[in-house]
């Protein structure tokens, strides 16, 4: 068991070297340092100031260990994103990682209540739904929920805000309070919207493989012992459908840190979100190989988690 | 060779691709009989995405020549499409609410009073029109993009599956380290390299798209290698290219379709959301919708472009998905073994 | 011996293109209590469904459309659901043919068997796993103890089958469906699943309806024999008349067609032509398309009932004929 952990654990870091191959290649190699200066200093900036700032920044050096073995970008890059010190943002100059840190709070806010409601929500109506299948309530969810999947979550963020906040005013458009006594007016909007344009996608994923279960053959050996429909959706499939379902979950979880990237821009919650989108627009390379990186990290992390998770739920792999 | 030119070049290709199939799946039983279940089961899904169909190829079909009354951003002598001549190009100077005869904002009174059924933009261009052209391109989106990233798949994941050891060690590898980048960022990251470009941005979806499929390609491949009428080609000393091309690719045509119309939809969105970061493709509904939300703010209200533009969005994917649902239900291997 | 199990007219249905069709149609079955009946046919005679529908468990989109089945008396398919799932594992059980995918994969086998138990009693959990206990050594699964907590995909396939065995014999049941309990096991496991069932029968006294198409387990269990061809019974009678003096010609056909290792040399005999599927019945006698004695009546009108012997009957005209003359 461990073994096989280690081993996960050994491919992950391959990968993580893979990918930070393929970032310096996409920002470093294949951009010109001197965009990336004008984009922080301005257009109409002299060269020798450029020049300067490239200085400063280590982007005047060679790129490849070819070039110069002991003073190349991409050891640098690696040497940085190993050890986790990712410097200063191109845009401001503050640095990275508190960056990072001062918005882990408000991307948790939001994504941990999200995915929680997510799945208490999700699963019972899906269950519900394969409980009641090929029968008009089955045939109605599914209708509702490829109408919710197939809007476009930007209409749904313009929907709410322009109904519920403007029109309606209960909550405000945008914006975030930390104090924990109007948190939840900043926060219930982005929830919401959250959780409608997820749960259509969620729901009709739930019910395929509680579906898809029921149809097994162990189900109709309950039925021959006379357990009733209830007992066998709530007991048997549920707990055999559990095995898919986590898996799938247990992968998104490490992604509750990086945040949403629409929910929080549009709604104005200062989270590692909307730190990538203002690095996006503002084409702030430093910060977005940061978090890519830190992206692919929480991946590999929630590869193994789910593997780990796979062996808790299915009797199959964890007595191997 | 003009852009016009290829554009026109591409529909004639795409009919006469869409000619062949046709021919294909008349001959064969198995398709005929799922094309026939598939128009049974979701006649008016299948009615709404060709009529979006084929509004796109409206807009797709240019000749140079007519006139236009009225100053448009289209000049005389640049080609124009059939969508294009069905409008007359009339530019209002600023907004109009639909059917309305004088402007939203000024009063001034419009050249075509009460003739544009969904009112105009904040440029005056007629939004019935914007709408009717960002099919094309939501079209694009979806059809060119999946043309890239499906052959890329299955080339990688026949390669890997079929070969294995070191091949499929390789793509393995590719794919995990792909995967393991969140999409949204590679793409943008993409975006960023390759350009704003039409073309780079289907591009750059179709490498973010690629994967999913490549592993299910995979997956496939391993269980068909193993079957025996393969292993007994193999020992008779049939190429493997042969066998591939004859026994494989075949029995993976039926997840090609699937994945190509289910793909479709996802593609679409991305683009929106793309747009909303000012990366997207120009004249996407995506864009439409993103510039009009920041018009909401005015009081009074615009709302009828992002409307459109919303509806419009909104009624091709949920046909696309319900036409996708009918597909992977007719072409699940399961049904198609029983009818067999 | 009393009567256990009367069936009288049973059509179960599936609906197709062709508009709803039976795969089990008009059939009449009797059993007495402890008797083996042996239902025989080749695969899509629709035996399984017949079984099947006994518990009312025909699979959606499928119905029973018409019929009686009297067990003990009551009539089975006029029961409100609730009471019909009181009757299942307690007063008629059924086991199945693949018990590695019959088994819930992520369940003890032991709290399986205390579930079948738990459904129909109140009883304690502990005085449930003791009586779990007794089962698993009364049907041979060795160190019981341990194997309670044991999952399905730990133990090999004659061990799941005897659990699923001892999980349908809980309840001590008047009648046990058993659907082709042996063909997914080995050969010599088999023999030993057979005299096992053979065993517990005789000390329960219940009732086992063996659905199968093999005649060697026929010949190992079975008291009587009913053979069955798309969706009717054609041949019932005991066991040794049917292997001895077969009427029907397909009971001939099925027998002639056993490969026998001293007849070397000599072809496989089988019988022309296929199953036809149930949209596809010919008019009259459904094995008229295949039938080696077919004649006039036989493309006509569907053969009535010819008693052949004591206790031996069959549907076919030719039969009829023969017995018509004497």
């Amino acid at each position: 068991m461990l073994a096989y952990v280690l081993r996960r654990l050994a491919y992950g870091v391959v990968v993580v070297f893979g990918v930070l191959l393929l970032l310096f290649v996409l920002f470093f190699a294949v951009t010109d340092p001197d965009d990336i200066a004008r984009q922080s200093l301005g257009e109409r900036v002299p060269q020798n100031v450029i020049e300067q700032w490239k200085q400063s920044h280590g982007y005047d050096r060679p790129l490849w260990p070819w070039q110069d073995w002991d003073d190349n970008q991409l050891f640098d890059h690696y040497a940085a994103m190993l050890s986790f010190d990712f410097g200063r943002r191109d845009s401001d100059d503050t640095l990275i990682s508190e960056r990072i840190l001062k918005g882990m709070g408000p991307s948790l806010s939001l994504t941990v209540p999200l995915f929680v409601l997510g799945l208490l929500l999700g699963i019972p109506l899906a269950l519900l739904v394969a409980f009641f299948r090929e029968t008009y309530i089955d045939r109605l969810g599914v209708f509702v929920c490829v109408f919710a999947m197939s809007v476009s979550v930007l209409l749904y963020i313009v929907g709410a805000q322009y109904l519920i906040a403007k029109l309606l005013r209960w909550f405000p458009i945008s914006g975030f309070d930390p104090d924990p006594s109007v948190v939840v007016r900043f926060l219930a909007l982005p929830i919401l919207v959250g959780v409608v344009s997820g749960f259509g996608g969620e729901v009709r994923f739930y019910r395929t493989i509680f579906v898809e279960e029921g149809s097994r053959d162990y189900v109709r050996t309950a039925r021959a012992k006379g357990a009733s429909e209830g007992r066998i959706m709530s007991l048997h499939v549920l707990r055999n459908a559990l095995i898919p379902i986590l898996t799938q979950v247990v992968l998104t979880i490490p992604f509750l840190f990086t945040g949403s990237l629409l929910l929080e821009s549009f709604f104005g919650i200062p989270g590692l979100g909307s730190l990538t989108v203002d690095a996006i627009r503002g084409n702030d390379f430093s910060t977005l190989r940061t978090m890519v990186y830190i992206g692919a990290l929480l991946f590999v992390v929630g590869q193994i988690l789910t593997d780990l998770s796979y062996a808790l739920v299915d009797p199959r792999v964890r007595l191997e | 060779m003009e852009a016009w030119m290829i554009s026109n070049a591409v529909v004639a290709g795409l009919a006469v691709a869409g000619l062949g199939a046709a021919v294909v799946v008349r001959r064969n039983r198995l398709w005929r009989e799922a094309a026939h279940e598939l128009v049974r089961r979701r006649p008016w899904a299948l009615m709404v995405v060709a009529a979006y169909v084929l509004v796109a190829l409206a807009d797709s079909v240019y000749w140079e020549g007519g006139d236009l009354d009225g100053a448009d951003r289209v000049s005389q002598h640049e080609a124009m499409s059939l969508l294009d001549r069905a409008f007359h190009g009339t530019a209002e100077a600023s907004y109009s609410a639909p059917l309305a005869d004088f402007e939203f904002y000024g009063e001034r009174s419009l050249e075509r009073p009460g003739g544009h059924l969904l009112g105009t933009d904040i440029l005056g261009r007629d939004v019935l029109y914007l709408t009717l052209k960002g099919a094309r391109v939501a079209l694009l989106i979806g059809g060119v993009t999946s043309a890239i990233a499906i052959p890329l798949a299955l080339f990688f994941g026949i390669a890997a599956g079929y070969f294995g050891g070191r091949i499929d060690d390789g793509v393995f590898f590719l794919i995990s380290t792909l995967s393991a980048i969140p999409g949204l960022l590679l793409l943008i990251a993409l975006i960023m390299v390759l350009g704003q470009s039409t073309l780079s941005v289907c591009l750059a979806l179709a490498v973010t798209s690629w994967v999913g499929f490549c592993r299910i390609a995979r997956g496939e491949t391993f269980k068909l290698r193993e079957l025996e009428f393969v292993q007994a080609a193999r020992s008779l000393g049939v190429s493997e290219a042969r066998i591939i091309v004859r026994h494989i690719l075949p029995n993976l045509i039926h997840l090609v379709v699937i994945t190509y119309v289910l793909m479709f939809s996802g593609l679409v969105l991305s683009e929106a959301v793309l747009s909303w970061l000012g990366i997207g493709i120009e004249g996407s509904w995506g864009q439409m919708i993103v510039q009009a939300s920041d018009e909401l703010s005015r009081e009074p209200v615009v709302w009828w472009n992002l409307t459109a533009a919303g509806a419009a969005l909104f009624g091709l994917i949920l046909a696309v998905n319900f036409v996708g649902d009918a597909v992977r239900d007719v072409l699940d291997p399961r049904t198609l073994r029983e009818d067999g | 011996m009393s009567e256990l199990l009367r069936v009288r007219g049973l059509t179960t249905q599936f609906p197709s293109e062709e508009g709803r069709v039976s795969v089990v149609d008009r059939l009449d079955l009797d059993m007495g209590t402890g008797e083996v009946l042996a239902l025989v046919g080749e695969s899509g005679c629709g035996k399984s469904m017949t079984a099947l529908s006994l518990l009312r468990l025909v699979p959606k989109p499928g119905r029973i459309a018409a019929g009686e089945i009297r067990l003990g008396g009551a009539d089975l398919l006029s029961l409100p659901v609730p009471e019909m799932r009181k009757v299942r594992g307690r007063d008629i059980a059924m086991i199945f043919q693949e018990p590695m995918t019959s088994l819930n994969a992520v369940a003890t086998v032991g709290s399986q068997v205390i579930e079948a138990i738990r459904l129909h009693e109140k009883v304690s959990k502990a005085r449930a796993r003791d009586r779990v206990r007794e089962l698993f050594g009364r049907v041979g699964i060795p160190d019981p103890d341990s194997r309670i907590n044991a999952y399905p995909h730990q133990l090999s396939g004659g061990l799941k089958q005897r659990v699923m065995i001892a999980m349908s014999l809980a309840m001590r049941p008047k009648l046990l469906v058993a659907d082709e309990p042996t063909t997914a096991l080995d050969v010599t496991i088999q023999a030993q699943i057979l005299g096992l069932l053979r065993e517990l029968q005789k000390e329960i006294g219940m009732g086992i309806l063996l659905i199968t198409h093999d005649l060697g387990v026929v010949n190992e269990l079975a008291d009587r024999v009913a053979v069955m061809y798309a969706g009717r019974i054609v041949e019932t009678a005991s066991r040794e008349a049917i292997l001895a003096r077969p009427a029907h010609p397909y009971t001939q056909g099925l027998l002639a067609s056993i490969p026998v290792l001293s007849r070397h040399g000599e072809r496989l005999k089988e019988i022309p032509g296929v199953v036809p599927s149930p949209a596809d019945w010919p008019r009259g006698c459904r094995f008229s398309t295949r039938c080696p004695r077919v004649y006039a009546p036989c493309a006509e009108h569907e053969p009535a009932e010819t008693l052949w012997g004591s206790g031996h009957r069959a549907w076919c005209h030719a039969v009829a004929d023969e017995v018509g003359d004497d």
